[in-house]
């Protein structure tokens, strides 16, 4: 695991295009630093998708320079990309669940990746199912899954690893309010152990459920960074956050999106 | 409780690449394609029969070759009877005494009846002795019957009986060596050309294969898959696919094999009933749909990898 504070992730004037259409992501500079919790937000289109894409390597920006855990991640040799990618958890906006795997065997697919032994992975899956409400339903493939309990499957895949960045992409769109409480207390209960955790989001009440957040607002695909709390390179001293500023820090960015 | 607390850091500690059976449940049965167990019997069926044909018409060149290596033929053409009586002995006796010669014999009367009979027949009152065949002397030499051998025997034996020709037995069955020769290579470019046939269909399975299971691939390279995990997953299909239809293969060449090998024994002629297999050749045709299933598996691999790598 990272050490607390340490720069975890780094964006340096980083744009991004798809063929030769328009840039959708542009100038995007931040610091990303061990054990925070971050909101991104930003109207639809904004360019949260495509950022978090680059965030979980599945993307190579068009410009600019991306360090994460202190190696340069777009000159990263392909075969050195597996290693990083075990690094993270990352929630898809559309789940992406394996079809043809039960909740449990998509659940274990990152601890089969790997490489755990299956004894070693049987009660860890089992404990997580239980955790996120799918404990009777741990033998069902996606296709016979509602869309709230496949996005708690994908939730629990992400972080059945106990990655050190978890990326999620709309991690509690398809849930009830209280199962939405409840993810995003297992999220805090896995940045409380040290992972650093990035949730893109529409919903202003999620993002009071973690006061000591950090906001990053895309606007058009660029970053706002009002109070310099993101800015690369980062100021030395403790991050700012959203639910209340820390001692000697600029001001907070408004919780509210 | 909480809900981490069984975890250790063993899945961070960066990349593992273990094989094991976890790997066979990170996709589902990747089989190549339904037809591919079958494609591959066919054509190992075809590589068997004509590895088969190869080896046996090697066998049959090589037995007559070591039959005639040595082999000399004395015809001594005269219509008169006694003369060609008298050249033939003189024939022998010269033969006898000339250097390298193993044996000699004059070919008995009766055998050259037997050897006429099937063109002239043998209707009772007919005097086959009446005809003016050539005197035939069979002759072995030490070693092989070269041009050198033979013209030195020729007027060795000119001399004493000058209505006497001296050939190799060898050179009346060049024509046939050539077109055995010919009909090996044949075998061999044959197989040759259902081993690339092998490889493009199993090229294309792969294809095929990665492009429906694109999707599950990729999820697998975001949880930190390797290439060569996934590659060994369709390894181990391919190689289930290919030793499947390799038996069927198999079994399908071997009961063609014996059934044409019944069919040419059933002739009776020298040369077929020679081109038997070996137990060696028997080896060598267990072998192929072993190397079918190699050659399926590696090419799958080099396939896979090759389009994975496409892949970020």
């Amino acid at each position: 695991m990272t050490q607390p504070d340490a720069e975890i992730v780094q964006f340096d004037n980083v744009g991004l295009r798809y063929g030769t259409g328009k840039e959708v992501l542009t100038d995007v500079s931040f610091t990303l630093f061990s054990g925070n919790f971050y909101f991104l937000t930003g109207a639809s289109g904004a360019g949260k998708t495509s950022l978090l894409r680059l965030l979980y390597l599945a993307q190579r920006p068009s410009r600019g320079l991306i360090r994460m855990f202190g190696t340069d991640a777009i000159t990263l040799p392909r075969d050195r990309l597996p290693g990083f990618r075990r690094r993270l958890g990352v929630v898809f906006q559309d789940f992406r669940l394996v079809p043809h795997l039960s909740a449990f065997d998509n659940v274990a697919l990152p601890l089969r990746v790997a490489g755990m032994v299956e004894k070693d992975i049987v009660r860890p899956v089992n404990d997580m199912l239980d955790w996120v409400g799918l404990a009777d339903r741990r033998h069902a493939q996606p296709a016979a899954l509602s869309g709230g309990e496949q996005q708690r499957v994908a939730i629990a895949r992400a972080v059945i690893g106990r990655p050190e960045l978890l990326i999620a992409d709309e991690p509690t769109g398809n849930v009830d309010a209280d199962m939405a409480f409840k993810l995003i207390g297992l999220f805090q209960s896995l940045n409380g152990l040290g992972t650093t955790v990035v949730v893109a989001t529409h919903d202003p009440q999620l993002i009071r459920q973690v006061p000591d957040s950090l906001i990053m607002r895309l606007d058009k695909g660029k970053l706002l960074d009002p109070t310099g709390a993101l800015r690369y390179p980062p100021r030395r001293s403790a991050p700012v956050v959203a639910g209340g500023a820390a001692a000697g820090q600029p001001g907070p960015e408004s919780v509210a999106p | 409780m909480n809900v981490f607390s069984w975890l250790g850091a063993a899945v961070a500690d960066g990349p593992r690449d273990r094989a094991g059976n976890n790997e066979a449940r990170l996709l589902p049965e990747a089989r190549l394609s339904g037809p591919m167990p079958w494609v591959i019997a066919i054509m190992i069926a075809l590589t068997v029969v004509a590895a088969a044909s190869g080896l046996a018409l090697r066998n049959a060149a090589q037995t007559a070759s070591a039959d005639v290596e040595g082999g000399v033929t004395v015809q001594v053409v005269s219509a008169a009877p006694a003369e060609r009586n008298r050249q033939a002995l003189a024939a022998l006796a010269t033969l006898r005494g000339a250097p390298g010669v193993v044996s000699a014999r004059v070919v008995p009367q009766e055998e050259l009846n037997a050897l006429v009979e099937p063109w002239l027949g043998t209707r009772p009152g007919d005097d086959v002795e009446a005809l003016p065949i050539p005197a035939l002397l069979d002759v072995r030499l030490s070693g092989h019957a070269t041009p050198d051998r033979i013209a030195a025997l020729r007027a060795r034996v000119a001399r004493n009986a000058p209505a006497a020709r001296v050939d190799a037995q060898a050179g009346w069955l060049t024509p046939v060596f050539s077109a055995i020769h010919a009909l090996q290579w044949l075998a061999g470019g044959l197989i040759a050309l259902l081993a690339l046939a092998t490889v493009a269909a199993v090229l294309l399975a792969s294809r095929n294969a990665l492009g429906n299971h694109r999707d599950t691939i990729e999820i697998v390279h975001m949880l930190g898959g390797t290439d060569n995990q996934i590659a060994r997953i369709f390894q181990r299909s391919m190689a289930m696919d290919a030793a499947a239809g390799g038996i069927v293969g198999l079994l399908v060449g071997l009961i063609v094999v014996v059934l044409l090998g019944r069919q040419f024994a059933a002739l009776g002629s020298g040369m077929t009933t020679s081109a038997g297999l070996l137990w060696s050749d028997w080896i060598v045709i267990a072998a192929i749909p072993l190397a079918g299933v190699a050659l399926a598996v590696v090419t799958a691999r080099v396939s896979v990898l090759r389009n994975l790598r496409r892949m970020l």
